[in-house]
């Protein structure tokens, strides 16, 4: 199934702030139920994202690998 | 046939943008600012410590023009992006390109109790920094900002690390404890210069929290807590207000909710404007929000304004560089791109000395467009 997304950032190439950065920065900005999605080429992001969203109570809907980069799809749950 | 190009904003990125495309006899260049002064913002960190005062950071705007700028001491209330006319409060102006380097702002509103939270972001801020510090027998002070994007992301660790420094030579840091609280999983957004610093930190006893993204601050109980749900008790608070864009536009899109503008990470073009630009911190860059990032694409901006078609290949390529300050009289250079993550040397004395030579040369170098 397709997830709609209602927001793309292109944080490849980001590394200050990076891209946790600016997905915490999309979240806060974000409603409740909108989803996010991140291109990210830090490695780090792999391990980065999925912990700051568990500890902050967003659901990591998706992580798909693309040639080069990793997008991440994050649903605002709270 | 000359070109009219209306340049908003008279910081780092408008006065570089405004004095490279001034040289050019094709162009005409007009630059409108809220301030009649330019403020040096780096030398705000030292201003807590006494090291400089804020004075010492302020010059007037129009002797770092070039005389061919008409400079305009205005504010800018909307602008058409199709038309590339700006309304000011003195009339309207037209422009052929228009190029918005209109900064940031602080919303210290944005987070609960910020009031009892001290900061060096503004002049004012500093220098009531600079009492309680001058005042503090000891307690516990924690160091931190309460959202992201902000300016400059080294700051608030360099100002922990100063910080630091200073109380061990004013004899008052076995009195005191340091707690840096980070957004992140770690001290500083880029892994390799967090693997350089959380082992300094460490060394010099400045405790780390990791994952604190702040929520609000209770000036009754003095403690702050995060959306994550931790809770600290402080003496001494030291935020980093949010920040917000400050974009004066008239269409909807051209900002997102941030206020940032939406912008190109390569053109440089705002929201698919062909003649219409944006640079520096009012944009929604992937960038750290700093001057070196201004200053280049301050460049980038010029050239593809001067080559006059805007389909030409001139491109930003994410390029920053700035100085991390430890204290102890050293400091590592941090230089990277959409392509290339810094790889920073251990803290150094020579990049110390840089740093502070480039704090004197500024003035006659930045923004005037010279480097
Ligand atoms: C404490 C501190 C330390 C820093 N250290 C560093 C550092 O070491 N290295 C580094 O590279 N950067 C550093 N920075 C960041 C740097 O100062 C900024 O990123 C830089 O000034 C951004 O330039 P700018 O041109 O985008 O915006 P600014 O320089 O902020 O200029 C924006 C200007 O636009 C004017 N303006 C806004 N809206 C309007 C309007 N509607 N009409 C007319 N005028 C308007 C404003 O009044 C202001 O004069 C630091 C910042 C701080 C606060």
């Amino acid at each position: 199934m397709e997830l709609k997304v209602d927001r793309t950032i292109d944080a490849r190439g980001s590394y200050c702030p990076g891209p946790l950065m600016e997905l915490i920065r999309a979240i806060r900005e974000a409603r409740v139920g909108e989803v996010i999605e991140v291109l990210s080429s830090d490695s780090g992001s792999k391990r980065d994202i999925p912990k700051w969203c568990q500890k902050a109570g967003h659901e990591l809907l998706r992580v798909v690998d693309e040639q080069g980069f990793a997008r991440f799809i994050v649903r605002k749950a709270r | 046939m000359s070109r009219r190009v209306l340049v908003v904003g008279g910081g780092t990125g408008g006065s570089i943008v405004a004095n490279l495309l001034a040289r050019r006899p094709d162009m005409e260049v007009t630059l409108v600012s809220r301030e009649a002064t330019h403020l040096y913002q780096p030398g705000l960190l030292y201003v807590p410590f006494g090291w400089v005062s804020p004075e010492q950071l302020v010059r007037p705007q129009r002797p770092l023009l070039h005389p061919r700028i008409r400079f305009l001491h205005d504010e800018v209330r909307e602008i058409d992006p199709v038309r590339r006319v700006a309304r000011l409060s003195a009339g309207e102006l037209a422009a052929d390109a228009v190029v918005l380097a209109t900064g940031a702002r602080l919303a210290p509103e944005e987070v609960p109790g910020m009031e009892d939270a001290h900061h060096f972001y503004s002049p004012e801020a500093a220098v009531r920094l600079r009492e309680t510090l001058a005042r503090l027998e000891g307690g516990h002070i924690v160091v931190g900002v309460a959202g992201v994007p902000y300016k400059c992301p080294p700051a608030p660790l360099e100002f922990a690390l100063l910080l630091e420094w200073e109380l061990r030579r004013t004899g008052r840091r076995s009195r005191t404890r340091i707690t840096y609280v980070s957004p992140l999983p770690r001290a500083f957004p880029i892994e390799s210069v967090a693997d350089v610093v959380e082992p300094i930190m460490a060394r010099r006893g400045i405790e780390l929290v990791t994952f604190f993204n702040v929520e609000r601050v209770d000036p009754a109980r003095k403690t702050v807590s995060s959306l994550e749900g931790e809770e600290i008790p402080y003496d001494v608070l030291v935020l980093i207000p949010p920040h917000r864009g400050t974009a004066p536009v008239a269409l909807d899109g051209i900002a997102d909710r941030g206020g940032w503008i939406r912008t190109d990470r390569e053109t440089l073009q705002v929201a698919g404007y062909d003649h219409v630009y944006a640079i520096g911190d009012a944009t929604d860059l992937p960038v750290s929000k700093s001057g070196s990032a201004a200053h280049y694409q301050a460049r980038t901006v010029a050239e593809r304004i001067a080559a006059g078609n805007p389909g030409r290949d001139i491109r930003y390529t994410g390029k920053v560089m700035c100085f991390l300050e430890t204290g102890e009289r050293r400091a590592t250079l941090l230089r990277f791109d959409y392509q290339h993550p810094p790889r920073p040397a251990p803290p150094n004395p020579v990049a110390f000395a840089l740093k502070r030579l480039f704090n004197r040369v500024y003035w006659a170098l930045v923004p005037t467009g010279r480097v």
